[in-house]
């Protein structure tokens, strides 16, 4: 029975019809089971950032009266020499797109980054030390966790001068409690194995114990949590400039560009919003998708993170 | 129950004790306390409006005095004056707040009574269209940042269509249509989140319930379908939702920071943005104050009615 079905497969497959109709098939489960999109998504952001001077050769925040209002390619009035068109001020889109994914970028991944490291050192401690410590560190994370983070972020805003590094300190604030429960988790069933006492009998300290044995062992989902949590952490910065109390103006991030263009939203120029979004949508929606990816691969129990 | 009661009331004393010392500490950062209550601009300040403020908030004491200061005009309601508008901090949030209040409950209704239905809806009718338009839904919605969400739908609906105003809250003479018309889109917006959450939770609780063993029987013993629903899944597979109610809360604040905003909603968390931008440091920190005691009691509440909902939790 096998091989008659086999064979069937065999005889409709070779069919030139039904080859031309399965080959979408094909390419969609292709694209299903391997990220193709979102990577390609995310590398062109990245390659965008790094060379956005050499793909532009706009100024940010100089702007020509002459070329005020222009829409982005394929509508009425475009030109392909501000293919993303320009705004009120006649400052070129694509330039101050790409100089805002440079600073989401950076500003996101030094703050995943730090808070990473603080977060690892947390489950680390918490997990392998266990008792009154564990205690103390976990129900710190199930509170922070907790609290509407936005809050904190408007009484850091009057309190200390916005810049850059104020923004990457608050945000590393936040991504902090990020997979600490999940690290922990790890250590305690790591910490009993075999290779914990062998290393310990060998004279191996708590420090080198930690750092050299039981780190390397949760490093696959230090790389799940890192890929979530970034596109986590580029909304927020986002959203934070967007209020206005996030990266001073000067600089052109995404959530600042956001909301240069909200006023005009419902007058002709709605692109000014909606261009940065989507860039903003693209790159969150992909590293979400990554992130899952990436988790399904290497280690399917972590479902609960989000 | 007793037990858990206290647990709970210890532990939200304790969040709300910690939103104090956050709010004081951070507030007093600056080189000089005198800073969190006015601002040091070209004209200089008065005299006498220093040493009032000194004495008032015992400012030239140690700063755990300050602290007790500083908490006791708290609770006896007294929050200073806006630096922005001289105006008290008290009645500037009681102002607002019945319009945050109003926004959250429609929301709050919008989100869960759909999002519970549509839940129960999918996992009846797995795979149907209407489980595949849901999730699909949900699933966009949810990747996609509030404040984007809100621009978009303004743009379609407001701007496009024509069909809602733009933003802001009718004044309460307009007729109650009008009045509701505004209510439509910030509502919408700020319940999008929740409601996913909501519709995903209950579908994968329902299908589980629906899978179990008590249910089969009660099928088997010819209970009809919408009894076995109704009394027997429904009442259980309603545990998880409203279990993470207390977990959504902390998105659903900030969401609603973000609506007010981007629609000019005049309440409590465009006041806190606006007192922000301005640097208007005791409405900050009053606005935070207010959205951390909500925050806390309504934790509680999610608390509570867990334990009503699961009757497990009382013999824990």
């Amino acid at each position: 029975m096998h091989d008659t079905r086999a064979q069937d497969m065999g005889t409709s497959t070779a069919s030139p019809l039904r080859v031309a109709l399965s080959a979408p098939v094909y390419t969609w489960n292709f694209l299903r089971r391997w990220p193709i999109i979102p990577s390609l998504i995310l590398l062109a952001v990245v390659f965008g950032a790094i060379f956005a001077d050499s793909i532009s050769d706009f100024e940010p925040d100089k702007g020509s009266l002459r070329d005020r209002n222009i829409p982005p390619l394929w509508f009425e009035g475009s030109t392909t020499v501000h293919p993303l068109g320009t705004n009120i001020q006649g400052q070129d889109m694509l330039i101050r797109v790409l100089r805002g994914a440079r600073v989401s970028l950076i500003v996101a991944s030094v703050a995943v980054v730090f808070g990473l490291i603080a977060g690892t050192v947390t489950g680390l401690v918490a997990g392998y030390y266990g008792g009154i410590i564990d205690e103390i560190l976990m129900r710190l994370v199930d509170l922070w966790s907790s609290l509407p983070l936005l809050l904190i972020a408007i009484v850091w805003a009057v309190s200390v001068q916005p810049s850059l590094w104020s923004v990457v300190v608050l945000l590393s604030i936040f991504s902090w409690s990020a997979g600490t429960r999940n690290f922990r988790g790890e250590i305690l069933s790591l910490k009993h194995r075999e290779f914990v006492t062998a290393a310990r009998t060998m004279g191996a300290n708590d420090f080198r114990i930690m750092l050299r044995h039981l780190l390397p062992q949760i490093v696959h989902i230090i790389i799940v949590v890192t890929t979530l949590r970034t596109g986590g952490l580029i909304v927020a910065e986002a959203g934070l400039s967007f209020l206005g109390i996030g990266l001073p103006a000067s600089v052109p991030s995404w959530g600042l560009l956001i909301a240069q263009g909200q006023p005009f939203l419902t007058t002709q120029n709605w692109w000014m919003s909606v261009v940065p979004g989507l860039f903003l949508f693209a790159t969150v929606m992909s590293l979400n998708f990554l992130g899952d990816w990436l988790r399904d691969r290497l280690d399917p129990r972590l479902r609960q993170i989000d | 129950m007793r037990k858990y009661i206290l647990q709970r009331l210890v532990f939200a004393a304790i969040t709300l004790w910690g939103v104090t010392i956050l709010v004081f500490g951070l507030s007093r950062l600056g080189p000089d306390p005198l800073l969190a209550f006015v601002r040091d601009d070209t004209y200089g300040l008065a005299e006498h409006t220093v040493r009032e403020l000194r004495a008032k908030w015992g400012l030239d004491r140690p700063l755990v005095v300050q602290y007790g200061v500083w908490l006791g005009n708290i609770v006896r309601g007294d929050m200073g004056e806006s630096i922005a508008t001289q105006r008290s901090v008290r009645l500037t949030i009681m102002d607002a707040l019945p319009n945050t209040v109003q926004l959250a409950f429609v929301a709050w209704v919008v989100a869960t009574i759909p999002g519970i239905l549509l839940g129960v809806m999918s996992a009846i009718r797995r795979g149907s269209a209407i489980d595949y338009i849901g999730r699909g839904i949900a699933l966009v919605g949810q990747a996609t940042p509030a404040f984007w969400l809100a621009l978009l739908c303004i743009l379609f609906f407001a701007g496009y269509l024509q069909w809602v105003p733009v933003g802001t809250k009718a004044p309460s003479t307009a007729s109650l249509w009008a009045q509701a018309q505004h209510f439509i889109l910030p509502a919408l917006v700020l319940a999008f989140d929740p409601w996913a959450t909501y519709l995903r939770l209950t579908r994968s609780s329902m299908l589980e319930v629906l899978d179990s063993e008590y249910v089969k029987l009660a099928r088997a013993k010819g209970v009809s379908g919408a009894a076995v629903i109704m009394r027997h899944a429904l009442r259980n597979a309603l545990i998880q939702p409203i279990t993470v109610s207390a977990l959504l809360l902390a998105a659903f604040i900030t969401g609603s920071v973000f609506v007010e905003r981007v629609f000019a909603w005049p309440g409590i968390g465009a006041l806190a943005v606006q007192a922000a931008v301005d640097n208007d440091v005791p409405v900050v920190a009053g606005t935070a104050l207010i959205f951390g005691l909500g925050f806390v009691v309504l934790n509680f509440i999610a608390d509570m009615l867990y334990m009503v909902v699961d009757p497990r939790i009382r013999y824990a």
